[in-house]
């Protein structure tokens, strides 16, 4: 039996947080796991941090927010700052290669942090895919959902911009597949575990 | 004739809001009156636009005190309405809730929680309890659901509805900006193809039969000359209430026969001291769970059992507000003389730690 | 020879900027109107800026002025509190369409019978913008939103209100009633200056609509945006001074 794994997604507003937030909780939902998606929120409409908080299990998930994530992606130099504090003893920590952080900006605590260059990847696909990318990372990471589950909650949420344009469908695999192969690069040396 | 909006159980992923747009048009509630306020908007959002499939009505007033009397006026002609709101926005329909409460209108409202006091944050917390329970300015002779997840959220929303017309008192369903805005699996359904029956509305004017020959007009006030007359009223308010309270009051508890410690706890903060009490059991430490689910009337003589049966020598309070579930609870059980601790964090979302370390601090 | 503008107007408060509004978004100009009128009056101490809930709310520490953020609707009431109280004080208070001709509309609607000697300034951007795009009394017929998802039906809901007409009927002489846009900048300021300098003078109650822009919620691109505010919205919402103690005023 799985245990419960906590997910904090973190970026700038805009850059999909919540819409791969969204997708993965739907296909852990599909699965027929147990799975908890709350956004944070507050006054403006644009800007500020976007946080998403995941929980995925196979019991019923208590408090919707959670003190620390067993996984925690920061998808922007900002986020960094505000995700230091869900950065625990367990957490394994992720953050973008393109940040220029000093070592304090990192979080004080964590099992381990990682950097990823999932932004050059999505350079080399499509900008817009960016997020897709992460979303592919945070599955190499937690194995929360099967790729296929991950595929089809994907195909549910953008088939309708891959309808009018079929080539996106393609791009979006490609992104996933590409995050995927970073978490498992980034993770060398180290099983992935459950936390 | 137009379908149902569900057809027998379905599973489905979906947010508070969203629930209690599908569990209102379940209840076939005929009209919501609303007014925009973080964190129920979408509740809006999602019955106007599913509203017109099933021949439903929507206005969305000038303010949340015109939504609430709109709602006093719809339930007077005979429909289901409903209204929801937060915060600022709550403060508001304590005036026309007053009016329902004196003129036993069947009135539902939705309160989905927010941080307080005045704007305080558009996010969560559970600082509406004291408002919801006895704003105004009557004897708080309302009913009080408090839900913990999803799916209580679309039952209750449902229960609200045959508990307002059934019994006739204001009946609110009291979530919570969380509750609101999470995702969470729950299964919807038609609750007439489940054996719920719908209590049926009916009107208090516009009533059929002519006026002098087949009856006589309703004269219906708020309003008495003399203190004996209100005097009268409210006591008979009173005992109304209090007949059916026991009919009414709902509530949960697990683990208290040997507590040492019980934690009370009420709405989404439960689903953390759930989590916690087994976390504590788990080590040896002997707690209870108590959650009242109504609010008003509230279970009083359960938990003074539970507190008898048990024996326990302490009592936690968890809640996300300073105070307000206490103050209820120290009303309730006056006279118990269990000590009564509190883990008060008005505004902030509660886990199962904070509980989990609050409890060892008192052992 | 023109002095130099400043970049940015010296009532300004530097440490919150840059400021919270969407990219698009109509407040920053109506706000950097304002503060230029504030400068060239030379009132920075003698001004205290009042906002509502809703996007003006992200104005609460936008001016170098003493401000306070209100409840929704409530502007109005604490700005005409604080006037009667201290009336060396120059109240400008700071709303959306909700705040001015929704739920504060009785509020609205008595200080101008009052004739209270405040400004306001209503930003009108036909939608409740914060809460995420809700009908606001200022959507014109058939526009779609959150709570009209199918567009504005008037046999239901009733037609767009017209504020500064409502107002410029029912108030006596001493008022001042314009409607600006942020399409026309100069224009806008000039009206906000004697709104302000209305009150400065004592006649009475000053009241600026000024239509402006919610790219975000309206969900339009530049042009778009540009093109709903200068072609739909000025349509039904005409643009003037309706009503000024300082004589006719441009149309």
């Amino acid at each position: 039996m799985r245990p419960l794994t906590r997910v904090v997604l973190a970026g700038e507003g805009g850059q999909g947080v919540q819409a791969v937030a969204e997708i993965l909780a739907e296909a852990a939902y599909n699965e027929g796991k147990q799975a908890l998606y709350i956004p944070n929120f507050g006054l403006e409409q644009r800007g500020g941090v976007s946080v998403a908080f995941i929980q995925v299990g196979d019991k019923r998930i208590g408090a919707p927010k959670f003190p620390k994530g067993d996984v925690v992606v920061a998808l922007s130099g900002r986020a960094v700052l505000r995700t230091h504090q869900y950065s625990g003893p367990n957490t394994i920590y992720v953050y973008d290669s393109s940040f220029k952080l000093e070592h304090d900006d990192l979080p004080p605590e964590a099992r381990r942090i990682l950097s990823i260059p999932a932004l050059e990847k999505a350079k080399e696909l499509h900008p817009r895919v960016f997020n897709i990318v992460v979303m592919g990372a945070v599955l190499g990471f937690t194995n929360i959902v099967s790729y296929e589950a991950a595929k089809e909650a994907l195909e549910k949420q953008l088939g309708y911009k891959f309808q009018k344009d079929p080539g996106l469908r393609d791009l979006n695999y490609r992104a996933l597949d590409a995050g995927i192969e970073l978490a498992r690069e980034a993770s060398k040396g180290e099983e992935v575990r459950y936390a | 004739m137009v379908e149902k909006p569900i057809t027998g159980t379905k599973k489905a992923f979906m947010t508070g809001n969203e629930v209690v747009a599908w569990a209102a048009l379940a209840a076939k509630a005929d009209i919501m009156f609303g007014y925009p306020i973080t964190p129920q908007n979408e509740i809006m959002h999602y019955w106007t636009r599913l509203a017109p499939k099933f021949n439903r009505e929507f206005l969305q007033t000038e303010d949340e005190i015109s939504a609430g009397f709109t709602v006093c006026g719809a339930v007077q002609a005979g429909k289901k309405a409903f209204t929801a709101t937060a915060g600022p926005g709550n403060v508001l329909m304590q005036e026309p809730f007053g009016m329902a409460e004196g003129m036993r209108l069947p009135t539902v409202a939705i309160i989905q929680q927010r941080g307080g006091p005045s704007s305080g944050t558009v996010v969560y917390s559970q600082q509406e309890v004291t408002l919801t329970t006895y704003g105004g300015n009557g004897e708080g002779h309302r009913i009080v659901y408090s839900t913990s997840t999803h799916q209580e959220l679309f039952d209750y929303v449902i229960k609200a509805f045959n508990t307002a017309w059934k019994y006739r008192f204001p009946t609110f369903v009291l979530g919570d900006g969380y509750q609101a805005k999470m995702r969470e699996p729950l299964e919807i359904y038609d609750p007439e193809e489940k054996g719920i029956e719908l209590v049926p509305a009916k009107p208090l004017v516009g009533l059929p039969g002519s006026i002098g020959d087949e009856r006589e007009p309703a004269h219906l006030c708020n309003i008495y000359s003399l203190e004996e007359e209100l005097y009268e009223v409210v006591l008979k308010l009173a005992q109304a209430y209090e007949a059916v309270a026991p009919e009414i009051v709902e509530w949960d508890e697990k683990m208290c026969d040997d507590a040492e410690i019980i934690v009370v706890s009420h709405g989404v903060v439960s689903r953390a001291a759930y989590d916690a009490v087994g976390i504590l059991r788990d080590e040896g430490i002997k707690v209870g769970y108590f959650r009242p689910i109504t609010l008003r009337p509230f279970p009083e003589k359960q938990l003074r059992e539970a507190i008898k049966r048990s024996g326990a020598k302490k009592m936690l309070i968890a809640e996300s507000s300073y105070g307000q579930l206490m103050r209820l609870v120290r009303q309730e059980i006056y006279g118990e003389t269990i000590e009564i601790h509190g883990l008060l964090m008005p505004g902030l979302g509660i886990v199962d730690s904070d509980i989990v370390a609050k409890a060892k601090s008192l052992l | 020879m023109a002095s130099v503008q400043p970049a940015m107007p010296k009532s300004w408060y530097l440490p919150s900027k840059p400021h919270k509004f969407c990219p698009g978004c109509g407040h920053g100009i109506v706000l950097k109107a304002l503060g230029e009128v504030i400068d060239e009056l030379d009132i920075q101490n003698r001004v205290v800026f009042g906002c509502d809930i809703g996007c003006s709310l992200l104005s609460w520490n936008f001016f170098a002025v003493d401000s306070t953020q209100t409840h929704h609707g409530r502007t109005t009431p604490v700005m005409v509190g604080m006037k009667r109280a201290n009336p060396d004080l120059i109240c400008v208070g700071y709303m959306g369409d909700g705040g001015g001709y929704s739920i504060g509309s009785q509020h609205v609607l008595n200080s101008a019978v009052r004739n209270e000697k405040v400004t306001l300034i209503l930003v009108n951007n036909t939608n409740y913008a914060m809460t995420g795009g809700q009908l606001a009394p200022t959507t014109l017929p058939g526009q779609i939103t959150e709570t009209t998802p199918y567009g504005r039906d008037v046999a239901k809901t009733g037609y767009p209100t017209r504020g500064p007409e409502m107002l410029a009927a029912i108030t006596t002489d001493g008022a001042y009633i314009a409607r600006g846009t942020v399409a026309k900048f100069r224009q806008m300021k000039n009206f906000i200056k004697r709104a302000v300098q209305n009150q400065m003078e004592g006649n009475g109650f000053s009241f600026v609509e000024c239509l402006s822009t919610c790219p975000t919620n309206w969900r339009t691109n530049a042009r778009q945006t540009w093109d709903f505010l200068e072609d739909e919205m000025e349509a039904y919402f005409k643009v003037g001074e309706l009503k000024s103690p300082f004589g006719k005023g441009e149309k």
